[in-house]
């Protein structure tokens, strides 16, 4: 008997039906691409997360307020604070300290409206701090800043969305209904999973504070320390000074709070692995109702099959070569199908799927082929090596 | 007389057990010898075809001692059963047992490919055994596109493919009608004049008026056995 033969009745025996065995592979099919599609968006939500956040930069600080202990009072941050972190001789690590405050804006140009979710009040230092770079046009100025000038920066959304087609730059467009001009383009930083990191404006703090939120608090200040390798240092004058001003003694919880990009990077991987888990769950759930489809169908056709192996070990087949043949059947079937999942699986993850541009995790392909696998070849062969252990008499008569 | 090739001494099977226990062989002795033509008769129930199942190595006895060819098959394990079923004998079943969905050329194939035959050689082989059995026009039909005479004649055409000292044929004509019946025994016949020893059950005396030999199965013993 030689392999060559068994190869053929295997082949025979998956073409025999071939309704069957095409839902066979469908199941495996579906239940291989969903594990690499769904681990491959959740890597891709957690990827651009940590890019976004790189992007920000290694060397930078973000102090936003937070409420104080009972008892003790809050104060806000103010644009004095950070005024006084930008001091050379008080914080020498501290390159630049952006005051930022941020609000909802609704934006409209000509007969188009568009809500910006955030609309950003800041100094020009805060460009450089966070990795910003214009496309067209050119930043607002400290002139502008001190003048509280109604210029603006935009989004790349935003840009998009208020003009479809023209060029933005030198037009003039309506913040709740007060104008501004817009003398520039930030190029594209894309999306991080959870939000639009081109859905924003930016414009002078004063002009901000003037016409939108008032001069209340600041709802961050944004350091950036001299070097990464200063970052710790900054991040201890920052403490020392803030402290000093706000008069928080030993051992009382601070009214603000300072976060590295590191713990912020830290925070937000935290997050997206949550996210990835649940994905993954769902998946091995969707691998597992598949590989019970293919349990299901591969005892159906040995146990309908059980007369066959009784004719065929009636005729002198041994066992060995009636298990072989079945051993292959299953196996081109989870093959077949795991390939066809893989393929899908890598299709899928070309396209953008809610906003996240997924990435392949080369472990789950082969883990989801692996199991698939292991699910077919089980299930097809445990049946039929207890049908090929039967006597021919008791296979054929078999109902 | 020349050696018996089938002896069977004592031969007991139980099927189930405790109170439930069915005795099919209750201690059955029989000898054929080589070249014979012997049909078994017997009522339904009587044991003929759990008898002629053990002779064909598909089925084990409960105990008693089943020598072919004056060696004990008790002695043989999985692969030597599979062999003599292949090499030694061929079975024809009263339900034809084809494999379906395969065409008539490929089900007599079958023994062959299990044999080791080589694809060009099988092929030659296959055809000169329905030349046999008048069906090499019917090489290509599925056995859901052939009568019941032809199914059958297919399958003794699988079962003497592989030219076997024995060929046990369990009711070959129960299913048939009266000329497809001739048509099964003139082959079986030929069989048996090519020096093949034949063993079938049958229920029709005009069958067994083929055989050289009539046995009567009673409650799983040889109850008479005449000369023919």
């Amino acid at each position: 008997m030689r392999f060559v033969e068994v190869l053929a009745f295997a082949v025979r025996g998956v073409t025999a039906n071939k309704l069957r065995s095409a839902l066979t592979t469908l199941g495996i099919m579906i239940g291989v691409a969903s594990v690499i599609l769904l681990i491959a968006v959740g890597n891709g939500a957690s990827q651009s997360v940590q890019n976004s956040i790189a992007g920000l930069g290694t060397n930078v600080l973000t102090i936003s307020p937070q409420r104080a202990q009972a008892g003790s009072s809050t104060k806000p941050l103010t644009t004095a604070d950070a005024k006084a972190l930008a001091d050379p001789t008080e914080a020498p690590a501290v390159k630049s300290a952006s005051p930022v405050v941020s609000t909802s804006a609704t934006a409209a140009h000509a007969e188009v409206s568009y809500s910006i979710s955030q609309f950003l009040g800041t100094d020009p230092a805060y460009f450089s701090t966070t990795n910003s770079s214009v496309a067209e046009g050119a930043l607002f100025s400290t002139d502008d800043v001190t003048q509280g000038r109604k210029v603006v920066v935009i989004g790349a959304t935003v840009a998009t969305q208020l003009f479809p087609t023209g060029n933005p730059v030198g037009e003039t467009i309506l913040v709740n209904n007060i104008p501004f001009t817009v003398v520039g383009v930030l190029a594209s930083k894309g999306s991080n999973g959870l939000q639009d990191a081109d859905d924003t404006a930016v414009a002078p703090l004063t002009t901000v504070q003037n016409a939108l939120t008032g001069y209340g608090s600041l709802n961050q200040i944004v350091v950036q320390a001299t070097t990464a390798d200063t970052l710790d240092a900054a991040q201890a004058q920052v403490t020392t000074i803030l402290d000093g001003r706000h008069k928080i003694g030993f051992g009382q919880t601070a009214d603000y709070r300072v976060l590295s990009q590191q713990q912020l990077l830290t925070a937000r991987t935290a997050t997206t692995d949550t996210f990835t888990v649940l994905l993954a769950s769902v998946a091995a759930i969707s691998l597992l109702v598949g590989g019970i489809g293919v349990t299901n169908i591969m005892l159906v056709t040995v146990t309908e099959r059980i007369r066959e192996i009784g004719i065929r070990k009636a005729v002198g087949a041994r066992r060995s070569s009636i298990l072989g043949q079945f051993l292959l059947e299953a196996t081109m079937l989870s093959l077949f199908g795991g390939a066809l999942g893989v393929a899908a699986g890598f299709i899928g993850t070309r396209f953008t799927i809610a906003g996240i541009q997924p990435v392949i995790v080369p472990s789950s392909v082969l883990l989801a082929f692996a199991v698939s696998a292991l699910i077919g070849l089980f299930f097809g062969s445990y049946p039929a090596s207890r049908a090929a252990g039967l006597r021919p008499i008791q296979a054929l008569r078999h109902e | 007389m020349s050696a018996p090739v089938i002896e069977v001494r004592d031969l007991r099977k139980v099927y189930g057990s405790g109170d439930t226990a069915v005795h099919a062989l209750r201690g059955l002795d029989l000898t054929v010898a080589r070249g014979e033509y012997l049909a078994i008769m017997g009522t339904s129930g009587s044991g003929k075809s759990t008898l002629l199942n053990i002779l064909g190595c598909l089925d084990a006895p409960s105990s008693g001692n089943y020598l072919l060819d004056g060696i004990d098959t008790a002695e043989f394990g999985e692969a030597q059963l599979g062999l003599l079923r292949n090499r030694k004998i061929g079975f024809v079943f009263q339900s034809f047992n084809l494999i379906p969905r395969t065409t008539a050329l490929a089900n007599v194939e079958l023994p062959l490919v299990y044999a080791g035959v080589r694809r060009k050689q099988r092929r030659a082989r296959a055809l000169a055994a329905l030349q046999m059995v008048g069906l090499v026009d019917r090489a290509g039909h599925r056995p859901n596109e052939l009568s019941g005479g032809q199914q059958q004649r297919v399958a003794i055409a699988r079962a003497l493919v592989t030219a076997p000292a024995i060929v046990l044929a369990d009711e070959p004509t129960g299913n048939l009608d009266t000329r497809s019946s001739e048509d099964v025994m003139a082959i079986l016949d030929r069989l048996h004049a090519t020096g093949r020893t034949v063993v079938l059950i049958t229920h029709e005396d005009d069958v067994a008026a083929h055989a050289q030999r009539v046995v009567r199965v009673v409650d799983g013993r040889i109850a008479t056995g005449v000369a023919a």
